[in-house]
């Protein structure tokens, strides 16, 4: 028997390490198991957020003090069953919803810039984080977050509860010169993008686009052809500032959070 | 490797040879634009009121580059050079190695373009916009086929164990660029992810996860079980061990991507099983990295004169210990403290610094001397210089990141007496500054060594060029 027959492991892996083919489909096979398993699940468990066409979310059910399904809508903002029938009518509290024209393209601005290298956007479900941010962050809240804004660093803190924390004014200050404001910081100047007028047209087609994503797409009924038909008059005149900030203003107050629900199960 | 040619056989090297030079001048370039991005978070008038060199634009340009680019480059080269060395034949096709060279560069100059101008898909390690994926895409899959085909059609028996490594990165990365990189369109420069939330969350650490286990450590492993093996001039310690590293790894490594979203809004089951698995890792990744050292068993002596061996001896520390660090990280009560903080970051660069970036110039300078038919480098202390800075370097860098890392966290969830937070935020980050400042020492002492590097790389080409110009060979190196 020479050396190059004598098989040294098994007879079956003796037979893939002699096959191309063999050693490629088994390991493409190998590999594909735990995406598999982590993946697709999220796409038909209740609590993912998975909410196309379905007000349910695939069952998803918080229970409030005394066992009580919290109806979904006063969780996901729906404009047809909620007192409040249009974006711009639409009060904190009132549940989650898709961006306004100038915060979405504030939001772009935020991407571009690489915010989110720094800043996260997702409050864990702890003592400390509680008193710093405010209430840990749900499923539901990112949704609509068509490359979602996580973040997995805090260089500066997290932003997910940001909404009405501070003045506009504030945050223009703030966003131009940090360490005028806050001088330990470590943030960039971004007082150019008060010299930035919003990208009216990349806006608009970004809201059209939002609304015919695969997965959890905006709703025609909020993003409705008006909507979209008024986004320009609504960003005209405006700059990546205001955008930025505008974005910075709608983050965290949309869910009513009831003390002692659990928001997790 | 078992093949024994009557005539030698000419390989394809010339392409090997381009992208080895490559990967020498993107790891200065990388870790150079590392050390500025470190600095500007030390001393914040770096970004000096530009907006294509601020943070958020240079950084991911930084990981694009090392990861990409001399990441890239060294797997292309050390994947060519494996396939045909160790299956006694030329590439499949000569021709598509060189697209694959060039489709590659030009990918690279196009992610130097766009990124500082704000083009970016937004997914860490995945920003580049979705016309450059779409070239990634093919020009990846020409560099799969390519070494695939290269492998059907050795002259050897068996499938060397470095080209099961190679071929599962090209198989998984595969998956997960496409998968990940699924987005609809606003403009040529602009899209999103056509998955939202906790499925996009997801989705992106399986691909950021993996795209560190199967491109930065697979194919890595890929070259350490051929480098360290030629190097030392010992066969690989155990080939069982070797075939359970190669399938538990692949297996395994696939599920760890969820441990990075422990306690955020990902369901419990998905984070606590992605730790599970990760804990599990440690067995393999330990057997490998004890595979690698007991090759040298009883030819420990070489350390002493051979520098080479040096880089890859350390990297193998290093991937154990990253690989022992990584798992313990995953661990829920542990992400707790480490999660969001620089300890992160460090453990990323006692991966990519210790291992990956060290077994890499291993292979680099072995490579070198073999391609153009050298006996020793330009300057073999040289070497060995680099040797130091590298390892000075990444521990510099780790210290400093551990230590801000675990008192980021430890600032964090700090309570009074009187049951309030300790710390503002604001107070973690001016605590920071001294350890950002030696993160960026660390960093310049690596992007030295670097530089000698190339230094003694270009020399030992210029060296051996001349050489064969005395010779009267016909200078088509």
């Amino acid at each position: 028997m020479s050396d190059h027959d004598k098989i040294y492991s098994t007879k079956f892996q003796d037979k893939i390490e002699r096959n191309t083919l063999l050693m490629f489909v088994m390991t493409a096979i190998a590999v594909a198991i735990g995406g598999i398993v982590e993946i697709i699940p999220l796409f038909y468990l209740p609590n993912t957020a998975m909410c196309q066409n379905d007000p349910t979310c695939n069952n998803t059910q918080h229970k409030d003090t005394q066992g009580n399904v919290i109806p979904m809508d006063k969780i996901i903002w729906n404009p047809t069953t909620s007192e409040h029938k249009t974006l711009d009518d639409w009060q904190p509290g009132d549940g989650v919803r898709p961006y306004k024209p100038l915060e979405l393209a504030g939001r772009n601005v935020y991407i571009r810039e690489g915010c989110f290298l720094c800043h996260s956007q997702m409050i864990r479900p702890f003592r400390d984080e509680k008193d710093r941010y405010g209430h840990y962050s749900i499923a539901e809240e990112s949704m609509y977050d068509h490359t979602y804004q996580w973040g997995s660093k805090r260089t500066g803190p997290d932003l997910a509860r940001l909404a009405g924390k501070y003045s506009d004014e504030w945050h223009r200050r703030h966003l131009k010169y940090p360490r005028e404001v806050v001088p330990e910081s470590v943030m960039p100047n971004y007082f150019w993008l008060e010299s930035k007028p919003v990208n009216v047209a990349e806006t608009v087609k970004t809201m059209e686009v939002m609304t015919i994503m695969p997965f959890n797409p905006v709703p025609k009924t909020i993003y409705t052809d008006e909507v979209i038909a008024g986004a320009a008059a609504q960003l005209e005149g405006k700059t990546d500032l205001d955008a930025l900030i505008a974005y910075l203003q709608s983050m965290g107050n949309h869910v009513k959070f009831e003390e002692g629900v659990n928001y997790r199960d | 490797m078992e093949a024994t040619q009557a005539t030698p056989v000419k390989y394809d090297m010339e392409v090997v040879r381009w992208f080895t030079i490559a990967a020498a001048i993107y790891a200065v370039v990388g870790t150079l634009i590392g050390v500025y991005v470190a600095s500007e978070l030390a001393w914040p008038f770096l970004n000096f009121d530009l907006e294509y060199i601020t943070f958020g634009r240079l950084r991911p340009l930084h990981t694009n580059a090392v990861i990409f680019a001399f990441g890239g480059c060294v797997l292309m080269a050390t994947g060519f050079y494996m396939a045909q060395r160790t299956g006694g034949t030329k590439l499949w096709s000569n021709k598509m190695a060189w697209f694959t060279f060039w489709g590659w560069n030009l990918i690279i100059v196009s992610a130097v373009v766009t990124l500082p101008l704000g083009m970016t898909s937004g997914k860490e390690y995945a920003e580049l916009e979705w016309p450059i994926d779409i070239a990634i895409a093919v020009v990846w899959l020409s560099f799969g086929l390519n070494h695939i085909m290269t492998v059907a059609i050795r002259k050897t028996s068996h499938i060397y164990v470095s080209n099961w490594f190679t071929m599962g990165m090209i198989v998984m990365i595969t998956y997960l660029h496409v998968v990940n990189s699924l987005a609809i369109p606003v403009s040529l420069t602009n899209s999103f992810s056509i998955y939202s939330g906790v499925q996009d969350a997801m989705i992106q650490w399986w691909w950021g996860h993996n795209a560190v286990g199967f491109y930065l450590t697979g194919g890595f492993l890929g070259i350490m079980y051929y480098f360290v093996p030629k190097q030392a001039g010992r066969p690989v310690f155990s080939y069982r061990l070797s075939v359970l590293h190669f399938w538990a790894l692949s297996f395994g490594y696939v599920w760890l991507g969820a441990h990075h979203l422990q306690y955020t809004a990902l369901p419990d089951w998905t984070g606590s099983l992605g730790a599970a698995v990760s804990l599990a890792m440690i067995i393999p990744s330990w057997g490998g990295a004890m595979n690698g050292m007991m090759t040298l068993s009883g030819a420990w002596d070489k350390l002493r004169t051979d520098y080479i061996l040096r880089f890859l001896v350390v990297s193998l520390a290093f991937y154990a210990m990253s690989t022992f660090e990584g798992p313990v990280m995953s661990i829920k009560t542990v992400n707790a403290l480490s999660h969001y903080t620089d300890w992160t970051v460090g453990h990323v660069h006692s991966g990519a610094l210790g291992w990956m970036a060290m077994v890499a110039y291993g292979a680099m300078y072995h490579m070198i001397k073999k391609l153009w038919g050298v006996e020793r480098m330009y300057s073999e202390s040289l070497v060995n210089v680099h040797f130091w800075l590298a390892t000075i370097g990444t521990v510099v860098y780790v210290v400093a990141m551990w230590v801000s890392g675990i008192m980021q966290g430890l600032m964090w969830r700090d309570y009074d007496e009187y049951g309030t937070l300790t710390y503002t935020f604001v107070e973690s980050v001016s605590a920071m500054h001294p350890y950002y400042a030696m993160r960026a020492i660390g960093g310049a002492i690596f992007n030295l060594g670097a530089w000698i590097a190339l230094f003694n790389i270009v020399m030992t080409v210029r060296q051996a060029s001349a050489l064969r110009g005395t010779n009267a060979v016909p200078a088509n190196a």
